[in-house]
């Protein structure tokens, strides 16, 4: 018995070379060395045949040609500012809330600051091939912009650490301040909304119909659990309904049916009608998925609140919310990636947004055959935003996570670890 | 059916009422008849302690008294308000009535002092200043300042009953009811959870206690009874409850508690 003791006494080193990893994970029998050979050649073939064509038939000069075209569309040249003003607010906020929400742990440990120089040099080096020195050193600027706001609110935030709090209002004033901004509602020369294109307008599109939704989702979400039947069943409706429509028809009949259906006199413009049929269909995907949220709080903290004398708003606010709000974070995120996605479908009815514009430019004969080149590249951009987008999520679930450790109920705190 | 009403011949019997409970009548799902005319009186600065077997409704009769339990018969009076049926008074009633549960039930999202300051300020309406120092006062009294800091999920079960406690005194109520408080804890958790009851006994504070912790109830307690089948079947002093019981039933609840 005495000699087992010495064997258990210390953990096992973990053996990490390559070879040990691949024998057990890629040739584990023969069915999984079948995969890994198969997947192998399908993946050398695909790369290969992809790399050659872009390095050598590929005609990249359709890029950088249309890359302003692409990203804010038909925008003013003169005015350009406006947008990395705007631009601007938006890293500065985003740097703070960075630094706030990480005030108790160390903003950039070396692994951080290397994936920073990183992505710093191979932005110049996109850009270099893409667009003009002035803009790349603007964004320069606004990446030592969010790093420098990183450290302001880590340090804001370790004296006013109830800041965490209001960080969605300061991002609310954000977006509103940027949008002003860009519509030139601040600094004269406005423009119009429905001259809004490109990438711009796939952002802003995503952004505003994303914050429009998430309130109105929790409401349905409400709604759907409240003691009065009829608001009980409007929300219902609402929400079956929603979800049993394709979006594409509902952006359809926002553009088409609108229109007619409302009197002379109710000018709507095109943008807006989009955004509330993106909203409208949003909200009904989130109520869902919030309403399960609510349905993982326990019982035992509502009876609490009540107990404690707090009224049903009280504790739908103040208990019963945040905790089911925590619970689906990753849910949400996941849903407003294929939101941004399926702002692509505003092409369909009509709208030059990042893809729109992409067809716009292959219908220029001089880019005539250019649709690899072109959709490769805004395949690019939606990918890059999507990954940043569930980073930072990853992100916000992690410090959430660490500063406020929960025990109940079992199934959030599962999906937490 | 109703149980005659046992007078006891405690020194507090002439004091005042607080809780009036009347031939209390409930139904689950307008079928099963839970609580068949319970009528129980308990006086300014009294504890009582409620036992019985598993099921026979006392979770829910106590839970009337603050209207997590609606109930269709009878009537219930806390320290003068009348608990309608169409549930009126609900609000005063329940800034009067503080909660212990069973499964502690505190909130994972915030942290002690939060749980404790929490109603003080949205209910009472207090400054914050105000409720932080009545919070503190009560979390050095349940023996937790040094970890008003943390969130209840850091804290072992005891430590998380006695926040419990502390964050329904912190309403000042007038009454305290207790819903099992240690039965979901480790038998070495007990005993912290139980002092700081028998302080607040001593403090001279109203309680009511579902318990099954026969120390507890022959040192604190001032009235004992036991329910059984959705009845009041005996009420008496500790002593006479457990070395003589009267009614059948509790002969034979006791034989097996007490083995
Ligand atoms: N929400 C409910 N709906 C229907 N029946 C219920 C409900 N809550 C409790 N009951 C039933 O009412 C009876 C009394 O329940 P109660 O919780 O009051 O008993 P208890 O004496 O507290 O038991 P325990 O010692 O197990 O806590 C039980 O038979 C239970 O199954
Ligand atoms: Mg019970």
């Amino acid at each position: 018995m005495t000699t087992t003791t010495p064997q258990f006494s210390a953990p096992p080193t973990r053996q990490t070379s390559i070879s040990a990893w691949a024998k057990k994970n890629l040739f584990g029998d023969w069915f999984n060395t079948l995969l890994t050979i198969v997947s192998v050649l399908v993946l050398g073939w695909v790369l290969t045949t992809l790399l050659s064509w872009a390095f050598t038939s590929a005609r990249w000069d359709v890029i950088p040609s249309n890359f302003k075209l692409l990203m804010v569309g038909r925008y003013p040249v003169n005015l350009l500012w406006r947008i990395w003003l705007s631009l601007a607010v938006i890293m500065g906020l985003g740097g703070f809330s960075w630094g706030v929400l990480s005030r108790d742990t160390r903003l950039l440990d070396r692994r951080g600051l290397i994936m920073l120089g990183i992505l710093s040099a191979t932005l110049v080096l996109v850009l270099a091939l893409l667009t003009d020195p002035v803009s790349i050193a603007i964004s320069l600027g606004l990446i030592i912009l969010l790093v420098g706001m990183a450290f302001v609110g880590q340090q804001i935030g370790r004296v006013q650490p109830q800041l965490g709090t209001w960080l969605p209002l300061l991002w609310l004033f954000g977006f509103i301040v940027s949008y002003a901004l860009v519509r030139g509602l601040i600094f004269g020369a406005p423009v119009r909304l429905d001259d809004f294109s490109g990438l711009l307008l796939t952002l802003f599109a995503a952004v505003v119909s994303i914050v429009l939704s998430f309130p109105l989702g929790v409401l349905l979400a409400l709604g759907r659990r409240s003691e009065l039947p009829i608001i009980r069943w409007l929300s219902v409706i609402y929400i079956e309904v929603i979800r049993g429509l394709p979006l594409i028809t509902i952006l359809f009949a926002s553009q088409l049916l609108v229109p007619l259906a409302l009197p002379g006199y109710i000018r709507t413009g095109r943008v807006v009608r989009a955004l509330v049929g993106l909203t409208l269909f949003s909200a009904a995907y989130l109520a869902e998925n919030v309403r399960g949220g609510l349905q993982a709080v326990p019982r035992g903290q509502t009876e609490a609140a009540k107990a404690l004398g707090m009224n049903p708003v009280l504790t739908t606010s103040l208990i019963v919310l945040p905790q089911a709000l925590k619970a689906v974070i990753p849910t949400i995120v996941g849903q407003f990636i294929s939101l941004f996605k399926d702002t692509s479908l505003l092409t369909i009815v009509g709208f030059a947004e990042l893809l729109g514009m992409g067809q716009t430019v292959l219908a220029n004969p001089e880019y005539l055959g250019r649709n690899g080149e072109v959709l490769l590249f805004i395949g690019l951009i939606y990918f890059l935003c999507c990954s940043a987008m569930s980073w930072a999520s990853r992100r916000l679930e992690k410090q959430l996570g660490t500063a406020r450790p929960t025990v109940l109920p079992p199934d959030v705190a599962g999906e937490a670890a | 059916m109703t149980q005659p009403q046992i007078e006891t011949t405690d020194t507090k019997a002439s004091a005042e009422p607080i809780i009036t409970a009347k031939n209390v009548e409930k139904w689950y799902d307008n079928n099963f008849h839970v609580l068949k005319g319970v009528s129980l009186t308990v006086t300014k600065g009294e504890v009582v302690v409620v036992m019985g077997p598993s099921g026979s409704g006392k979770s829910t009769f106590i839970r009337t008294f603050n209207a997590l339990e609606p109930y269709q018969k009878g009537s219930i009076e806390i320290d003068g308000i009348q608990l309608s049926h169409d549930l009126k008074n609900i609000d005063a009633i329940r800034r009067e009535v503080g909660m212990v549960f069973q499964q502690f039930n505190l909130f994972p999202h915030l942290t002690v002092l939060q749980n404790v300051t929490l109603a003080p300020k949205w209910v009472r309406r207090w400054p914050k200043a105000k409720a932080e120092e009545v919070a503190m006062q009560l979390l050095e009294r349940v023996g937790i300042l040094n970890q008003a800091n943390k969130f209840p999920g850091q804290l072992s079960g005891g430590q998380q009953q006695r926040v419990a406690i502390a964050r329904a005194l912190a309403m000042q109520p007038k009454v305290m009811l207790f819903d099992e408080p240690t039965s979901a804890l480790d038998p070495e958790m007990v005993r912290e959870v139980l002092d700081v009851m028998r302080t607040l006994a001593s403090s001279g504070m109203t309680m009511v206690c579902v318990t099954h912790e026969v120390g507890f109830a022959r040192e604190v307690a001032d009235r004992v009874v036991l329910m059984a089948d959705g009845l009041l079947v005996e009420e008496a002093t500790p002593a006479e409850f457990f070395s003589n019981p009267k009614e059948e039933r509790s002969k034979k609840f006791l034989s097996q508690i007490l083995h």
